[in-house]
């Protein structure tokens, strides 16, 4: 019972607090507005290609790739002037047939390989326009010797067919997406992980301020003056910080889904229960911290070193590719788990009956991190 | 003879290699007034912590209510106020003696009347509805007691209540302390101001971890051959 008082106390004490509602709830949304305006437009970078005495052919080709635009330049002294004063990002030089020479500017890797697939597609496709040609000119020869042939011996044109070339039928591709729709990109697949994110950030930083005040202020010692358990004041922040987890959740997926556009596959309860658990776990770890600090300033200095890092590991950048000791880092992250959790449920729809490990460890990180809560509370009262 | 409020034996406390508590024995019966007075670093405090169970002592052995300490339950029948005013200042006062009322364990049906009896004791009736961050610091350690005294309990324990209380509220409060001492409660309260020492009913002098000196103002100045506990304080402190 007291723990409810205790919760009522601490969500009645935030709803005074305006400025904390706001960082709670507008701040996510717009922080996300913002990454999904920059995410979707760094999808269509393009880039100026030079080019120096490059068949005119390649150089249509090339100019026909999407995003790629050709300048011709008359000598490679003009070209690299234009390279160095960043007006082109590459500069393609011919110097002997089928042979040529790529200076890149390569201040941005997007556009380097930009430049590289572009000039791949272009030679490629001058490839295959060429052999076109050679075929249509060794199908006119054919049907031209097949004329001839009936001209001079009439008798064997009959047993000499010239096969019809039919016109190739254009091929058709059909595109069938499984999420969302072909403007899906990188903003969608960080969503999730996001929303974990701004849980587990406003969670930790909020309650680990809140319990530090209590404690400076001496509340903390003025409630331990009375019969109130230990555990209690723990549940009891548990509750309120988990209630406010919840409507934080809402909004967030609320907005993403009312006026982002993200879908969401998998059902929002099972959102809601990811993102309850993953506030609980940061709530402990936030509190835990608190004892660690001194005072506001000192619990800020938690955020670089514990928060910010978790975001990197918890697959917001893709770690399959990095060395094994680099994953390793992220499974001791609790934002790794819930981040999975929530890209399975969101992306692909899975239940929270298939997500059992992850909703497994965040229970352990949840049972270890309250236990050393309510064992740590020992050092300001003995019962 | 009643049993004691507060009945410390031979209490020991040490943090590292400092010596904060050196075999101090104290008693306060009920309806009696306790004193503890002491520059600071004394062991005051620890005196405090330590009867509240808030602090185990390495040595001897601190019974309030006549239950060892350290006790949770306990912790329902005693009144405690701390240097600090530890006060919610998003809520307003009624809405902070309604959170440690109910954490002390008032019963339902009694806390509302509860709460505007001790708001009345301190004068604070007028201004319950107002939130905590406006007070003044009179305000808020006023609030401050009136929290310690939700829940009638059996044994007030105060740290320095009245700093920062004007002079007529002070005399306010004193009356107030003496007429909880006469309906039978204890009262262990610390203080700086030496001339309300002369208003309790004994004075300890705490000096280093030790009880330097016990009994009551009279006689604690006839002990010392001065006029005024201030007067003794100064002497046990061997600056005069």
């Amino acid at each position: 019972m007291r723990a409810i008082y205790i919760a009522q106390r601490v969500i009645h004490e935030l709803i005074r607090d305006k400025r904390t509602m706001a960082l709670m709830f507008v701040a996510p949304v717009l922080i996300m507005f913002l990454m999904k305006l920059i995410f979707t437009q760094s999808t269509t970078t393009s880039v100026t290609v030079a080019t120096v005495g490059v068949d005119g052919n390649v150089r249509s080709a090339l100019n026909a790739v999407k995003h790629v635009a050709v300048t011709n330049k008359a000598s490679n002294a003009a070209a690299q002037h234009a390279l160095k004063t960043q007006k082109v990002d590459a500069v393609i030089r011919q110097t002997k047939p089928a042979h040529y020479t790529v200076t890149y500017a390569n201040t941005d890797a997007t556009k380097t390989n930009l430049v590289k697939a572009g000039f791949n597609a272009a030679l490629t496709a001058n490839g295959i326009k060429t052999l076109k040609q050679t075929t249509l000119k060794l199908s006119q020869t054919v049907s031209q010797m097949a004329t001839t042939i009936a001209k001079v011996a009439p008798q064997a044109a009959g047993s000499l067919k010239v096969p019809q070339t039919e016109p190739a039928a254009a091929t058709k591709i059909t595109d069938r997406y499984q999420y969302g729709d072909k403007d899906t990109g990188f903003f969608n697949k960080i969503v999730p992980i996001l929303m974990g994110f701004f849980v587990f950030f406003f969670v930790f930083l909020i309650s680990g301020m809140a319990l530090l005040k209590e404690r400076t202020t001496g509340t903390l010692d003025r409630l331990l003056a009375t019969p109130v358990r230990r555990g209690e004041i723990v549940m009891g922040y548990m509750l309120s910080y988990g209630i406010l987890a919840l409507i934080q959740t809402v909004i967030i997926v609320l907005c993403t889904v009312g006026f982002m556009g993200v879908e969401i596959t998998g059902t929002l309860a099972a959102v809601m229960v990811i993102n309850f658990l993953l506030a609980l776990v940061a709530l402990a770890f936030g509190i835990l911290l608190s004892t660690l600090a001194q005072s506001e300033f000192q619990m800020m200095q938690f955020i670089p070193i514990l928060v910010i890092p978790q975001v990197f590991f918890s697959g917001i950048v893709p770690l399959d590719s990095l060395a094994a000791w680099v994953k390793d880092i992220s499974y001791v992250l609790p934002l790794t788990y819930a981040g999975h959790a929530m890209t399975q449920i969101i992306m692909y729809g899975t239940r929270l009956s298939a997500l059992g490990l992850d909703i497994g460890v965040l229970l352990l990180f949840l049972i270890v991190l309250t236990a050393l809560n309510v064992r740590g509370m020992r050092r300001y009262r003995k019962v | 003879m009643t049993e004691p409020v507060i009945d410390l034996k031979h209490l020991q406390k040490t943090f590292g290699q400092q010596t904060v508590l050196a075999d101090v024995t104290l008693q306060i019966a009920p309806g009696e007034i306790l004193g503890l007075i002491g520059p600071s670093g004394a062991g005051k405090s620890t005196v405090i912590k330590t009867a509240l169970g808030m602090e185990v002592a390495d040595g001897g052995e601190a019974r309030v209510l006549q239950t060892h300490m350290p006790n949770r339950q306990l912790l329902g029948r005693i009144g405690y106020m701390a240097q600090e005013d530890a006060l919610y200042e998003a809520l307003t006062g009624a809405e902070n003696l309604r959170f440690f009322g109910r954490m002390k364990g008032v019963k339902k049906a009694v806390l509302a009347a509860d709460i505007a009896h001790v708001a009345a004791v301190v004068d604070l009736t007028a201004d319950l509805e107002k939130p905590v961050a406006g007070y003044s610091g009179g305000m808020k350690r006023r609030l401050s007691l009136a929290i310690a005294l939700l829940g009638a309990p059996e044994l007030l324990i105060l740290d320095e209540p009245t700093v920062g209380i004007d002079p007529a509220l002070r005399r306010k409060i004193w009356s107030e302390l003496h007429q909880l001492r006469d309906e039978g409660r204890g009262i262990l309260i610390t203080t700086h101001v030496m001339d309300e020492a002369e208003l309790v009913d004994h004075v300890a002098l705490l000096l280093g971890g030790k009880l330097m000196a016990y009994g009551t103002p009279a006689a604690l100045e006839t002990q010392y051959a001065v006029d005024s506990i201030e007067a003794v304080f100064l002497k046990a402190e061997g600056v005069a």
